[in-house]
């Protein structure tokens, strides 16, 4: 069925239910995917799923909602019956609206939209990358963790009046995590991760060179002695952070009283005056960018640290209403609407001249502890905290040699962090959550073995 | 009622699909698959959640759907559709077929029917007309969260209730014809305490599967009053020193380190992977001897617990360590074909888009014979866990779990509170170091992600003694 099928479908049946006022969003996809254990096809997997999700408002304009994967006529009748019913409850301290911005034009990048190769080019293609890696090198021994899926989706947003989007997009991904193992040593394990909006974008030849490369990197590792470390992150790493603490620019969470900022917030120092973060959702380098958020906003870029200062915050309709600004496109849908970020960009600013130049992490000769992937986030960070204890992947430099460190943690304070950036490195790198340079920070807690 | 008209000539819950399902299974074997299994769903789901004074958010939601696996030799395909008419089962196999490229359809195995329909359902029909209603549900959330509002340093409170239920029917070739029914209720607090500089949380989760009344008889001030007082003693914490040192786990969430750390190695899954350093060590020792675990789906009201798991199978009790020896494995329906452990009951998954794994259930170490006292004075100079926050295991079997509430240990008593501790270290290295088990076994509900997606489950231990850890701080 397609989007405005539906459309009309939900229309009528408001109508029907004298249902005055009502939006919804749905997404169709078709997902193909697979995974081999050391060349025979492991599991084949192929996902036909559909969602839809009905906001609707009451006499009193209180506002009920219900999902569901049922997309018959009479499904979508009892999604709008329920939402209703569920409408009693609505939220009377802080009531939702239409996004103002639901019917402004939107920004459709051009991309092209693959064809599905099928599964069996899939299983080849994932069967040889497998093959190549474990022969990259006579430590690893197997690829556990590994994948390769094509996606093929539509999103929809519209409502009462007249509002009506929708967006097609194809997205492939192909992960492969390797597994090394040494006689008298502790297995070690890492990979890489590739997306591209079809499998022939795919960079597969990177991606075992990557996940081969950080895995041998691994074998020689040694415990590190607890104390406090000069510290590089990488871009992926510095990245995590961001977003792990993006409540900071979130006015849903400020609301919530869940962020470490406040209403009053906009133009507080966090850091340097070097840095500046931007969420931009339409960035050419992001396959995953959507062109408007859960209530139908453009999605757009925003500036949420200038030159070291908050200058923004993200919004949907009814935290932007309460801030007195616009939506930013950055909305779910939902009974509460959830506001979360898109895609993070971190760039030097031109104010750069307090930075340590010569801390570069390809030629710094000093003691230094290189952070190349954090792990265990949702267990590791307290948000409304600010506090963090992450195990990480990583190394030890000295005297420009590099050994792994064993197992570690790093833990701080996201506000002491951002102060004590020391460098931002010129070069930015593109990851599958952002992009951003290396970052250098003083003076960080490792806890080690040793 | 959850029964739903479904396509006329289709999949119909509440009625006898037998022939249906018949016939999309000798299609599949007809096409040469070695086995066919059906799983169908039909889902009925609703939550609140109160901030505050209000109710913030009312979000049902309903929906079906069907998960084919086609197995050939070893491997299997799996597809999962919302389309429930016989067109679109039958083209589901098609598909799965073709993915495994099963091209040599005169070796055919047998399929003598489905067996007499086992409906494990019959007594629970009436459970959706049981649960408490949406204004019961918020009005009860609602004094909660008013009862968390015992001085003005809390800033935020947060109460949460959440309701599954979800009607399966399991078919598969080798005669499994099964129907039932589960309810998983859960619901939390949590607050966010303020003074100046100085922040903290507190957190409770509560859960139960099949009792419709539990949320009623849920006690919730005794709920608010832990939550309260968990999160006034860890406001002015100092953050903990880092280092190895004797800790004491509490019971029933500290049973998340043994689910994450080492339940998660006994998956015949991992088996498969070749990530658990466990693989070649049955009936060998791999923990001390004071430590005998479980895992079983059998505990009346348990979050774990099943009437039937998610391939049909009835769930068991399975006695995983024994006095430190390794005696079993946790295994489903691929976990036998690909490494010879038997099922146990523990094939599971989040729903129909995903193919059933081996999964934990209720998982818990036995209770032992000493008492919380004894296990904290046989410390000097150590931590007390008492409330554990999440964690994860990496690939090379390496874990991390936050503490939510600590405690230092020093010469035998409890003292000071102290934040920002994680715990790190590796299974096989940590269980042989588990000295003492309190007599104190108590469980806690939660969920656990993984292959198969999210799915409800228990952990639990007594209070015990962990010899030497990492400890990560500051």
């Amino acid at each position: 069925m397609n989007s405005r099928k539906i459309t009309t479908q939900i229309s009528k049946a408001a109508d029907f239910l004298n249902v005055k006022k009502w939006d919804y969003g749905a997404s169709f996809s078709n997902d193909f995917s697979v995974q081999v254990d050391k060349g025979e096809a492991k599991q084949l997997k192929a996902t036909q799923k559909q969602v839809i999700t009905i906001r609707v408002w009451n006499e009193s304009n209180l506002v009920g909602i219900t999902t569901t994967s049922d997309i018959s006529e009479s499904g979508i009748k009892k999604a709008l019956n329920q939402a209703n019913l569920a409408s009693d409850f609505g939220n009377k301290n802080e009531g939702t609206e239409f996004s103002p911005l639901a019917k402004d034009p939107i920004k459709l990048k051009e991309v092209k939209i693959s064809n599905p190769v099928g599964i069996k080019k899939l299983l080849t293609l994932l069967r040889e990358a497998e093959v190549k890696l474990i022969k990259s090198h006579e430590s690893i021994k197997s690829v556990p963790y590994n994948g390769l899926s094509e996606s093929f989706f539509e999103r929809v947003y519209a409502n009462s009046d007249g509002a009506f989007r929708s967006y097609s997009k194809s997205q492939a991904v192909l992960y492969l995590y390797a597994r090394a193992e040494e006689e008298d040593k502790k297995p070690r394990s890492s990979g890489s991760i590739k997306l591209g909006y079809g499998v022939d974008d795919i960079d597969i030849e990177a991606c075992i060179k990557e996940a081969s490369n950080k895995t041998i990197s691994h074998l020689n590792y040694s415990p590190i002695k607890t104390d406090k470390y000069l510290i590089c992150f990488s871009p992926e790493s510095f990245l995590t952070i961001i977003n792990a603490f993006s409540s900071m620019f979130n006015a849903r969470s400020i609301l919530d009283g869940v962020s470490l900022s406040k209403k009053n917030s906009i133009g507080e120092k966090l850091s340097t005056e070097a840095l500046n973060i931007y969420d931009d959702g339409l960035h050419e380098k992001n396959i995953s960018s959507s062109p408007f958020d859960g209530e139908g906003t453009p999605t757009k870029r925003l500036c949420l640290i200038n030159k070291g200062k908050i200058e923004n915050f993200i919004h949907s309709e009814s935290t932007a209403r309460i801030f007195k600004t616009n939506p930013t496109g950055h909305a779910g849908l939902g009974s509460k609407v959830s506001v979360s970020p898109d895609w993070i960009v971190v760039e030097k600013s031109k104010e750069n001249y307090d930075l340590k130049t010569s801390l570069d992490h390809s030629n710094y000769q000093g003691e230094f502890v290189y952070i190349e992937e954090l792990n265990a986030i949702h267990a590791g960070v307290r948000a409304s905290q600010g506090s963090f204890s992450l195990p990480f992947d990583g190394w030890l430099y000295k005297n420009g040699t590099k050994i792994s460190i064993e197992a570690a943690t790093v833990a701080g304070d996201i506000k002491y962090l951002l102060k004590n950036i020391v460098n931002i490195e010129s070069n930015q790198e593109v990851t599958p959550s952002g992009i951003s340079p290396h970052i250098w920070v003083d003076e960080l807690s490792i806890t080690g073995d040793a | 009622m959850l029964s739903s008209q479904i396509k006329s000539n289709g999949i119909e819950f509440g009625s006898c699909n037998k022939d249906l399902l018949e016939e999309i299974i000798f299609y599949g074997i007809g096409l040469g698959a070695d086995f066919v299994e059906i799983f169908i769903e039909n889902i009925d789901n609703a939550s609140v959640l109160a901030e505050e004074d209000y109710i913030t958010s009312v979000s049902p939601s309903f929906g079906k759907g069907a998960g084919i696996r086609i197995f050939k030799d070893k491997r299997d395909g799996f597809v999962s559709t919302n389309d429930l008419s016989k067109h679109g089962l039958m083209r589901s196999v098609s598909q799965a077929i073709e993915m495994l490229d099963i091209t040599d359809k005169n070796k055919r195995e047998v399929f003598n029917g489905l067996n007499k329909h086992k409906d494990y359902s019959l007594s629970k029909k009436t459970w959706i007309d049981e649960v408490p209603s949406i204004h019961e549900i918020s009005e009860k959330l609602l004094v909660s969260t008013k009862s968390l509002k015992k001085n003005n340093k809390i800033i935020t409170r947060k109460g949460s209730y959440s309701r599954n239920l979800q009607e399966v029917i399991i078919a598969s070739s080798d005669g499994t014809y099964v129907s039932d029914i589960r309810l998983h209720q859960t619901v939390g607090l949590n607050v966010i305490a303020s003074d100046a500089q100085y922040r903290s949380n507190g957190s409770r989760r509560f859960g139960s599967s099949g009792i419709p009344n539990e949320f009623r008889s849920w006690d919730h001030e005794k709920a608010a009053n832990d939550v309260f007082e968990s999160s006034m003693n860890m406001l002015y914490a100092d953050y903990v020193d880092a280092g190895q040192m004797p800790v004491v786990l509490a019971n029933k969430f500290g049973g998340v380190i043994f689910h994450e750390a080492c339940g998660h190695l006994l998956e015949t899954t991992q088996i498969e992977r070749g990530t658990t350093p466990f693989e070649n060590k049955l009936n060998k020792k791999i923990a001390h001897e004071s430590v005998t675990a479980i895992d079983e789906g059998i505990s009346e009201g348990s979050f774990g617990s099943l009437t039937v798991d998610d391939e049909g199978m009835e769930p068991e009790k399975t006695v995983l360590i024994k006095d430190g020896i390794l005696k079993k494995f946790i295994s489903d329906r691929a976990g036998e074909l690909r490494t010879g452990h038997k099922r146990t009951g523990s094939g599971r998954r989040q729903n129909y888009s995903f193919a059933a794994a081996s999964r934990m259930r209720n998982t818990y170490i036995a209770k032992g014979e000493y008492s919380k006292e004894d296990l904290i004075n046989s410390i000097s100079d150590g931590l007390y866990c008492k409330s554990m926050g999440g964690g994860s295991v990496g690939a090379t079997g390496q874990f991390n779990f936050a503490v939510e509430e600590g405690y230092l240990i020093k010469n035998g008593k409890l003292t000071s509170p102290v934040k920002g501790a994680t715990l790190i270290g590796e299974a096989k290295e940590v269980m042989p170091k588990i000295s003492m088990c309190g007599n104190d076994l108590e469980l806690a509900p939660g969920f656990c992600g993984s292959i198969s997606g999210s799915v409800n489950v228990t952990v639990g231990q007594p209070h015990i003694k962990v010899d030497s850890i990492t400890v990560g701080g500051r």
